[in-house]
């Protein structure tokens, strides 16, 4: 998780209106809200973390993304934002599609499954990774899309996505984190557009 | 304007209901004058110095002002299971007041009170009202208790269309609206069932054209009827099942021989119709169903909610149940998306239930500690301002 807003608020434009999809225990849409003034509004499924939500005092909307956006109307967001999220979708492109149709400009995040350390739990150990980040046993996650920064890539320009900014975060151990980004970074950081 | 009872200093920690005359004329959206009216009602807790905790409970169709606590009668209050001290509206925080609203009958002005001008009971003469008449009786209430804005307005069902009513016609008379299985407007089906009901009533023959009163009878068997409809329409199919199952009175089904045993689901019905039918009225019914049916919060914005919305200040929660196929989920996502639209602040629950629309008169572990939480956040900004 990314625990500060980090490079994600350079891309934020003070008080437009932000859409968080799966905003979790709100964490990050409050501090966004907090240093940015935007006018925000989670999605989130899970009862417990809509009432953090609700304590937090945010906008918080009890929608399933499985079940479709079409709700929200084209272009009603300036960003849509969707963090650590895509990975659990049952259709992760066309929700991109749909982000990219409700907002003007997306910020995805999620785990880079070609991290060394993914990678090496499935080399040696034979075994699905259980890592911090992914912290699930195959037959019980909600992970069930597992991808590298690399197929995201190609996903985008398959679908004619196009990415404005990406950053990564993982090990600053001698830059390796933006050297090797397929092996070292942990998490990837899209800026996306039309 | 005065209280039948005591000074208005000394109703404030008061349980019991009491009655407040509102001498001003009040102008209905059908054009006529109620030239004064009375509005019984309920108050819990204690209004704080700067009068900012006050929190407006909306009934719905058949409800009354006796909302939480035990009454002289012995009768436990129709949403005691979420008003009282330490509950979801908490009454050590917030002054919490329930009136009675006008048309209905139990107590404020309404068919069988009686019309100044004729000296004889409005009956089926009593004008008819739509929510927004029940808003600004309401505001009258609030200006007698010296309440500058409500801290929240809460209401489920027809409860819920008053707070959304509230937000229009008074945005800045309120911080807090929470919209609990209610809908914009009214769909087909909902308007048909409500009109089975109006006909059950009409076709008993003691309704007597509506002169029941004059005649001094009362139109159960319709009444009951009404009510045996309606109130089915708040249940789910499961609950129902869970409930009753095929159980007859006299045992199993397969025991009970050569007579057919009447089934618990049929019984109860018949109960629930009975019991509604001795302490309702029926022009009540007809008017307060009719002003369901003719609620349409964005009629007078060109059809368009999000613009309606966007007159409101105030902020929203709203809650619906996954069951509830009279106010369905739906319905509340469709106010919640017009918020939005709107830019307003809004949360959106959906509460897993088999209850159906009953369900949010109903304890439910979610649903309580949800709408607690966005309670006790709005207590701690009063507190804040207060400090």
């Amino acid at each position: 998780m990314i625990h500060n807003v980090g490079p994600i608020g350079a891309w934020i434009e003070p008080n437009s209106r932000l859409l968080d999809l799966g905003c979790g225990d709100g964490t990050l849409l409050r501090k966004l809200i907090d240093d940015y003034q935007v006018q925000g509004y989670g999605l989130e499924i899970n009862p417990d973390a809509i009432n953090l939500c609700i304590q937090k005092g945010l906008n918080v909307i009890e929608q399933d993304l499985n079940g479709g956006l079409e709700n929200f109307p084209d272009n009603s967001f300036e960003s849509v934002l969707m963090s650590q999220t895509l990975q659990a979708l049952r259709y992760p492109h066309l929700v991109l599609d749909e982000m990219l149709r409700i907002g003007n400009r997306c910020i995805v995040t999620f785990p880079n499954f070609g991290h060394w350390q993914t990678r090496s739990f499935l080399m040696l150990r034979g075994r699905m990774p259980v890592t911090k980040q992914l912290a699930y046993q195959w037959y019980d996650t909600p992970n069930i899309h597992l991808f590298t920064y690399k197929d995201f890539e190609a996903l985008c320009s398959e679908r004619c996505i196009k990415i404005l900014e990406r950053t990564f975060v993982g090990s600053q151990f001698l830059g390796l984190n933006s050297l090797c980004p397929s092996l070292f970074a942990k998490t990837a950081v899209y800026h996306l557009t039309k | 304007m005065s209280l039948d009872s005591s000074s208005p200093d000394n109703f404030l920690n008061a349980c019991a209901s009491q009655t407040a005359v509102i001498d001003k004329p009040l102008d209905l959206v059908c054009g006529a004058t109620l030239p004064s009216h009375s509005l019984v009602f309920e108050a819990y807790g204690t209004l704080n110095k700067a009068h900012s905790n006050a929190i407006l409970i909306c009934h719905a169709l058949s409800g009354d002002h006796h909302a939480a606590g035990i009454n002289a009668d012995g009768k436990v209050g129709w949403w005691d299971h979420y008003i009282g001290p330490g509950k979801a509206i908490d009454t050590t925080k917030f002054f919490v007041v329930c009136p009675n609203n006008i048309g209905s009958c139990f107590g404020s002005t309404g068919p069988t009170s009686t019309d100044p001008e004729t000296g004889q009971a409005y009956g089926h003469n009593f004008p008819s009202i739509q929510v927004r008449d029940w808003v600004e009786s309401q505001k009258y209430l609030m200006d007698h208790l010296r309440i500058d804005c409500w801290a929240a307005v809460i209401g489920g069902s027809l409860g819920g269309m008053q707070a959304m009513c509230w937000s229009l016609a008074y945005p800045e008379k309120l911080q807090h609206a929470v919209v609990i299985a209610a809908a914009m407007k009214l769909s087909a089906q909902n308007i048909a069932f409500n009109e089975i009901a109006r006909r059950a009533i009409k076709s008993d023959v003691e309704f007597k054209n509506g002169h029941y009163l004059d005649y001094q009878t009362t139109p159960k068997q319709g009444l009951a009827l009404a009510r045996m409809i309606g109130h089915l329409t708040y249940l789910s199919d499961d609950a129902l099942g869970r409930k009753f199952g095929r159980l007859v009175n006299n045992g199993d089904l397969d025991t009970t021989g050569k007579t057919l045993g009447e089934f618990e689901v049929a019984s109860y019905l018949n109960y629930q119709g009975d019991k509604f039918s001795q302490k309702f009225d029926a022009s009540s019914y007809i008017l307060i169903t009719q002003m369901l049916d003719h609620f349409d919060l964005a009629k007078d914005y060109n059809g368009n909610a999000a613009e309606a919305f966007s007159h409101a200040q105030c902020q929203f929660l709203v809650v619906s149940f996954s069951s509830d196929w009279r106010f369905s989920p739906l319905c509340s996502e469709q106010i919640t998306d017009s918020l939005i639209n709107a830019g307003k602040a809004v949360s959106y629950i959906k509460i897993e239930s088999d209850q159906g629309h009953d369900a949010f008169l109903l304890p439910n572990a979610r649903y309580q500690k949800a709408v607690g939480l966005y309670l006790s956040r709005v207590s701690s900004k009063l507190e804040e301002i207060a400090l």
